[in-house]
């Protein structure tokens, strides 16, 4: 959560930033309008749960529970925007949730080769998807839509279809620990202190090449905003136990893959991709080598996800991860990625995520049957796509 | 800077078409008066144009005349109320919304880029949109029976239930004729129909519509090719920067007349040519040959060798079609066919066999369509400048943000970007900055040789004298240009040295002395000498 809103304000607004908004030239409205929704969806529940949804138990149990498909929705997003979907990525948290699974039970490896080694699983899983959709053109739906089939297929394989636990309590950690709340505390103050460098370094590098920069208010009160965010959300995990470590390895991978996305020459090549194939060849990027690495880079999250699975549930499950391509693909779809390519944000698609598990966890206590949540998830991605799709025809 | 240029090119107009506005009955179609502007250019300039029943009548124009347009506007692509001016048809004034409406009346266009479905037997694209029922279910003895009757007609001897993809360029060409007939055409637009066809097939094409003559159907033929154009037309007509300047019985008229109502400007444009003094070799192509990658057989870019010297403007002039943008594309790698021939750099052999491999080797290609190939219209300014050369900014796999600020800052400068800052979307630009940004992100790359493709196509004045400069600056810093253009006053104001291809031959090879427009249409035209 904490770092989740900086990058906000740095979004490529869809929108051409007409002279009359220019001093709130930072702001995406679409953004806002997700935070907007997001606060509807929690008084809603607050509301149907008497307080028990924001009590410090539920939301970590709600940011935990938010983790595993958010960090699938951090490589959708790049898989999105390069113009791709990747309908496997439930089956494939799943079936290297299994394997890490078979590899501690059945074969007593430790956990640090077991992680290791499923991460590599989760590897060469997106190398064969990158060799069929990049080197052989079949269309990314096909090749991860028989992904989705031949890895389910594939945990029913690996598990005999039994249900292979228990695992060993440091591998379980990393599912169900928590960062002590003194620790959270100074991860949160360190955190706030780069973020704050981070902008202050910005507005210096901006004005020296005569960029615009936001106001030094606006500065200012996104500052403020996320400081006190940031301590609010600490104060209440540590009046529980602490920060759950699932949410920890999601706010690292966010902060690394936002990094990718705007600092490397694979991350804007990925949005020139999305943005214009042809141009981008014209310009000499490697339509292959790229997609590849998006594929790849899908299969390492798919496998950390399925390792964060095995381990909260302390067990590997023949229907692990299903139907979490669905959460993923909306959560990056509500957090603005575009389904026509070239737009999206990662930070965004972990606002799309917490959507997503709020309207999960607040059905739940209230005790919807789960066919209702089911069917009300089916009809948000719907929604998503087609507030997307009317926004770009408005442009 | 000179305001007046363009405009007042083409103000001299030689043969101003008069006509009494009085429906004659021999008359089927006439166009009055019809203006047509798009944001900043006037295509259509009160342009009158009148079709005899059933005679074959040709436009003909350079690229960017206006023929196109003219035919958008009559088969109701570009719809009622977006143009100024008439369509009488039978004396009737009509305001076509869509290509339906327009067909419905009786009029059908042939485009260049065929409109079957490959897949689809000649019968079911024949009768496509169209289908006739029985019972509520397609009636395909009729379907048959007529596209039968259809082919026939046109003396082809061909099965109704092939399917098209079967079929040779020609043959789907002669269909799309056929298709036309079923629906009761009255007038049948032909846009280039010879431009993919072999001689032989353009031959019978030809004769086939001779025959569809003598059957009553009045045709509108388009074509660059002029001994065509005489073979078949009753009457030509030709159009020059968006006006009418002859419409006259093609027994009147002469091939070499036609060229210079084609081209018939003065070169009042002002260009700032300055004389170059050209180095050693950078570029050798030798043998270029390019196959068409959708036909088999047919050759783009044939046999074509030649030369390009340091700090020269080398010029590449040619009609539509003729395969200048397939040379050019060839070089940077990125033609899509079969491809034979040599490219040399320095007097080394070099095989690029992508954009990547171009610009590493220092030869860039600046597209005819910058909005397809050139822009990600979604990106800033900044971000398009650095896209092909993040290489240069980034260090241990990260870009530094501040040369990423820094380095594009200086190509908005000095190209004179207007813009607010250089974070504006590429797509908020207007089409001369847009290829400004195009310009400044191959000049970032540094390159040796700059291909450029129409560069000044569908920019304003200001922008295009502003791109001048810079093409003259760029060659005194000793980059070689080769400048692909089809308005032949740029060509000879700003070329050291002239090529001219013609359906892909190398046709001429002109040192810009003393030479003009005729000369050049000539060549490529493929026409007499």
């Amino acid at each position: 959560m904490m770092l989740a809103n900086r990058w906000w304000g740095r979004k490529k607004t869809e929108l051409p930033a007409k002279e009359s908004s220019s001093k709130w030239s930072g702001i995406d409205l679409r953004a806002y309008t997700m935070v907007l929704a997001l606060l509807v969806i929690w008084a809603v529940f607050v509301f149907f749960t008497d307080g028990k949804f924001i009590s410090a138990r539920n939301i970590s149990m709600l940011t935990r529970q938010m983790a595993i498909t958010s960090i699938l929705a951090v490589g959708m997003v790049l898989v999105i925007v390069a113009g791709h979907i990747d309908l496997s990525v439930g089956s494939v948290a799943g079936f290297t949730g299994a394997v890490a699974a078979v590899l501690q039970v059945w074969y007593h490896w430790g956990t640090m080769p077991t992680i290791l080694a499923t991460l590599a699983v989760g590897v060469l899983i997106g190398g064969w998807q990158a060799f069929w959709v990049a080197y052989r053109g079949v269309p990314s739906f096909i090749v991860t839509l028989s992904s989705m089939l031949v890895f389910r297929g594939g945990i029913l394989l690996i598990t005999k279809g039994v249900t292979v636990s228990p695992l060993t309590p440091s591998f379980k950690f990393l599912g169900e620990g928590y960062v002590s709340p003194l620790g959270s505390w100074v991860l949160a103050t360190l955190a706030s202190s780069i973020f704050i460098g981070f902008v202050i370094q910005a507005r210096r590098s901006r004005t020296k090449y005569g960029l615009p920069a936001s106001s030094l208010i606006f500065d200012i009160m996104r500052v403020g905003i996320i400081v006190t965010l940031t301590g609010v959300f600490t104060f209440t995990i540590s009046s529980y136990e602490g920060l759950p470590i699932p949410v920890l390895l999601l706010i690292i991978i966010t902060v690394v893959f936002t990094f990718i996305a705007n600092n490397t020459k694979f991350g804007r090549h990925v949005y020139a991709i999305g943005g214009n194939k042809e141009a981008a060849v014209y310009s000499g990027v490697n339509l292959k080598k790229v997609n590849s690495i998006i594929f790849i880079l899908m299969g390492a999250l798919a496998a950390v996800a399925g390792i964060l699975l095995t381990a909260r549930l302390n067990a590997a499950t023949t229907n692990a991860g299903n139907m979490f391509e669905l959460d993923a693909i909306a959560a990056a779809i509500l957090g603005g990625t575009s389904t026509l390519g070239g737009v999206g944000t990662i930070p965004g698609a972990l606002l799309g995520g917490l959507i997503m598990a709020s309207i999960d966890n607040g059905m739940s206590l209230i005790n919807i049957d789960y066919s209702i949540q089911t069917i009300v998830k089916g009809l948000i991605l719907v929604l998503a796509v087609a507030i997307d799709i009317a926004s770009k025809k408005k442009n | 800077m000179s305001s007046d240029t363009e405009q007042g090119g083409f103000a001299l107009c030689r043969h101003p078409l008069e006509r009494e506005w009085v429906t004659m009955s021999d008359d089927i179609l006439e166009m009055r008066n019809i203006t047509k502007e798009f944001p900043g250019v006037r295509v259509l300039d009160g342009v009158s144009f009148c079709l005899k029943r059933g005679e074959i009548h040709a436009l003909c124009g350079e690229n960017g005349a206006g023929k196109s347009t003219l035919i958008k506007i009559l088969s109701g692509i570009y719809p009622y109320g977006s143009y100024d001016g008439e369509i009488v048809l039978e004396g009737e004034v009509q305001k076509f919304r869509n290509i339906k409406e327009s067909e419905h009346s009786g009029i059908s266009t042939i485009y260049q880029e065929l409109t079957l479905v490959k897949y689809m037997t000649i019968g079911e694209n024949i009768f496509l949109g169209n289908e006739p029922l029985k019972n509520k279910f397609i009636d395909w003895n009729h379907v048959y029976s007529e596209t039968k009757k259809a082919l026939t007609e046109l003396g082809l001897d061909l099965n109704p239930m092939t399917k098209v993809m079967n079929l040779g360029i020609g043959h789907q060409q002669l269909v799309e004729i056929a298709k036309a007939r079923t629906k009761n055409t009255r007038i049948l637009i032909l846009d280039e129909p010879t431009a993919a066809l072999t001689g032989g097939e353009s031959d019978h094409l030809l004769r086939i519509l001779d025959q569809l003559r003598k059957n009553g159907v009045t045709c509108i033929y388009i074509s660059h090719k002029l001994n065509e154009v005489f073979k078949i037309a009753d009457t030509i007509t030709v159009l020059r920067d968006g006006k009418a300047v002859c419409s006259e019985p093609a027994s009147q008229l002469t091939e070499s007349k036609v060229i210079s109502l084609m081209v018939g400007r003065e070169l009042s444009q002002r260009f700032p040519k300055v004389e170059h003094f050209p180095g050693a070799k950078v570029l050798e192509v030798r043998h270029m040959t390019l196959e068409d990658p959708e036909l088999p057989g047919k050759k783009k870019v044939d046999d074509v060798s030649f030369s390009l010297r340091q700090g020269e403007i080398l010029g590449i002039a040619g009609l539509m079609g003729a395969g200048r943008t397939e040379l050019a594309q060839s070089i940077f790698g990125v033609y899509a066919g079969n491809r034979s021939g040599e490219v040399y750099l320095n007097g080394e052999k070099v095989n690029i066999k992508n954009p990547r491999d171009g610009i590493e080797k220092g030869i860039v290609y600046l597209s005819e369509d910058r909005k397809r190939f050139g822009l990600v219209l979604g990106m800033s300014i900044k971000e398009n400048i650095v896209l092909p050369n993040l290489e240069k900014i980034t260090k241990w796999g990260i870009i530094n943000n501040s040369k990423k600020n820094k380095e594009p800052l200086k190509y908005v400068d000095n190209l004179k970007i207007k813009t607010p800052s250089q974070e504006q979307l590429v797509g908020n630009l207007s089409g001369g900055n847009q290829q400004k940004v195009v310009i400044a992100k191959w000049l970032m790359a540094n390159p040796k040789v700059l291909i450029l493709d129409e560069p000044t196509r569908g920019i304003d004045v200001g922008a295009k004298y502003d791109i001048y400069l810079l093409m003259n600056q760029l060659v005194e810093q000793g980059i070689s240009i080769i400048m692909i253009s089809s308005e032949l006053p740029e060509i000879l104001g700003m070329c050291d040295r002239i090529l001219v291809l013609n359906d892909g031959k190398l046709t001429g090879d002109f040192i810009n002395k003393g030479i003009d427009q005729e000369m050049i249409m000539r060549k490529a035209t493929g026409g007499l000498q």
